[in-house]
């Protein structure tokens, strides 16, 4: 489902991302750990295009999106992304951010968008903040909205940059619970995190990148009892 | 002399002065057509601001030929890119007075053009140049991660730009571009130099027939003053709704 290739990343003279080779089948639900600086939001943000490898392939069902002549756009409406700074849009209400793109970019009739928008603010558990405005939400109820207006587009590939991250601890629950949920249900999902716990329950694979490369990978529970590189024995004994 | 007495005598030098300078052979009109020139290119140039400063941010924003297929395209928008850049950059870096003497008395030499149409022109071309700033400082002030979130939807982005970044952007835009007009309105005291009777020109007129400097020039002053402050506060109420609008 998604297939990368050689993937190489520099920013100028900061070579980021050093040859990243995986296959990631649908349905996998592959979490993303390391020391920051090593590269794994640079690999998530290469999976959809916002940042541009300098070199390697993307491989996207099928399609090649590192291809000059791929539609991006297109592609894109098959990959949401979660970020960690929610970026909900505050000048829309809840429904608008969610009816926005499906609208637009679908042509979806404005009621069927608000019907499925307001399936999915059911499913997260925030219905009743449909017509609030982000500035009136906690950080928790953004990310719920945000994984939500991604969910709007009926992706068929989730990818979650840090998405805990810039939460208050009490609320880092209610996001990872939507995420579980939306895990079960099936969908393949590439999530970069620091929640351990959240790694081990639900990722069916687990990438520990360093420096630019994913330096081992297996079940997430054998790499946190079992860890073979010397690397990743270093990190999970600092982050536990 | 008592104190009524001296009063009373500058009461009457007051009306004769005001007299000989306003009412006498109907001189106010020389500020009152004034005036109307200072509004109509005010208000003109403005508009034709607001026009060349969204043409000059394309130009500097040729974004839709960044990642255009054709290098050709790519080559293009470097060009427009290097236009819109040289134009602000001059425009910025020369007085005003300068780049009027220049149209007028170079680019116009040949021509018989009405002067008016001239000072509109270049208080125009002036002010896009400070607008295409503001449109900048306005757009830039947006968070990257909006357009990260629109294209990761799926937008184009022309679409992002226009359903997410450009809403959000004219919140910050407005107000600044308010007070560029301020200064666009005072800045047109200057087409003396080329000529066109605005409101300081015709004040001026009137003090070169008295010889009285004091009046016509402090009440040309004072209508300047009159209508920025009501522009001023026109703004702040506009503002003050903005921020209510964000408050929801």
């Amino acid at each position: 489902m998604i297939i990368t290739n050689n993937l190489h990343k520099s920013f100028g003279e900061l070579h980021v991302l050093k040859g990243v080779s995986e296959h990631i089948e649908k349905g996998e639900k592959i979490v993303v750990i390391g020391p920051s600086g090593s590269g794994k939001s640079t690999f998530l943000r290469c999976l959809n295009l916002l940042e541009v490898p300098t070199q390697g392939d993307i491989i996207i069902e099928g399609e090649s999106i590192t291809d000059p002549k791929a539609n991006i756009n297109k592609i894109r409406q098959k990959m949401g992304m979660v970020f960690q700074q929610f970026n909900l849009f505050p000048h829309l209400s809840v429904l608008d951010n969610i009816i926005l793109a499906p609208m637009k970019i679908k042509k979806i009739k404005k009621d069927e968008a608000v019907a499925i928008a307001e399936d999915l603010l059911k499913k997260v558990g925030l219905f009743d903040k449909i017509d609030s405005f982000p500035g009136k939400l906690s950080g928790g109820q953004k990310q719920r909205i945000a994984i939500a207006r991604s969910l709007a587009m009926s992706p068929d590939i989730m990818l979650f940059d840090e998405p805990t991250s810039a939460l208050d601890p009490e609320m880092v629950g209610e996001v990872l619970n939507v995420m579980k949920e939306l895990a079960d249900s099936g969908m393949t999902m590439v999530v970069v995190t620091h929640e351990m716990n959240f790694a081990r329950e639900v990722g069916s694979r687990l990438f520990f990148m360093d420096d630019g490369v994913i330096a081992e990978q297996g079940v997430p529970a054998e790499v946190f009892e079992n860890p073979q590189n010397d690397r990743t024995k270093e990190f999970l004994r600092r982050v536990q | 002399m008592n104190i009524s007495q001296s009063l009373g005598l500058m009461v009457q030098e007051f009306s004769h002065s005001f007299y000989l300078n306003f009412i006498k052979d109907d001189r106010y009109m020389q500020m009152v057509k004034g005036l109307g020139n200072t509004l109509l290119i005010s208000v003109l140039a403005i508009l034709l601001g607001v026009t060349f400063g969204a043409l000059a941010f394309l130009l500097r924003n040729s974004f839709f030929l960044d990642n255009s297929r054709f290098k050709i395209l790519r080559g293009l928008g470097k060009v427009l890119k290097g236009i819109g850049y040289v134009y602000v950059d001059v425009i910025r870096a020369t007085p005003m007075v300068t780049q009027l003497l220049i149209i007028y008395f170079v680019i116009f030499a040949s021509v018989n053009i009405n002067a008016i149409f001239v000072a509109v022109l270049a208080f125009g071309f002036n002010s896009g140049a400070y607008v295409s700033e503001i449109f900048r400082a306005g757009i830039q002030s947006i968070d990257n991660g909006q357009m990260e979130a629109g294209r990761s939807l799926g937008l184009s982005k022309i679409q992002t730009m226009a359903y997410i970044i450009v809403p959000q952007a004219i919140k910050n835009i407005l107000p600044t571009l308010a007070n560029e007009f301020i200064v666009l309105i005072k800045e047109t005291a200057v087409v003396g130099y080329i000529s066109v009777q605005d409101l300081t020109r015709g004040a001026d007129i009137i003090r070169s027939l008295t010889f009285e400097p004091f009046l016509p020039l402090v009440a040309a002053a004072v209508v300047y003053y009159i209508i920025i402050k009501f522009l001023t506060l026109a703004i702040a109420a506009f503002e003050r709704r903005l921020r209510a609008s964000d408050d929801r």
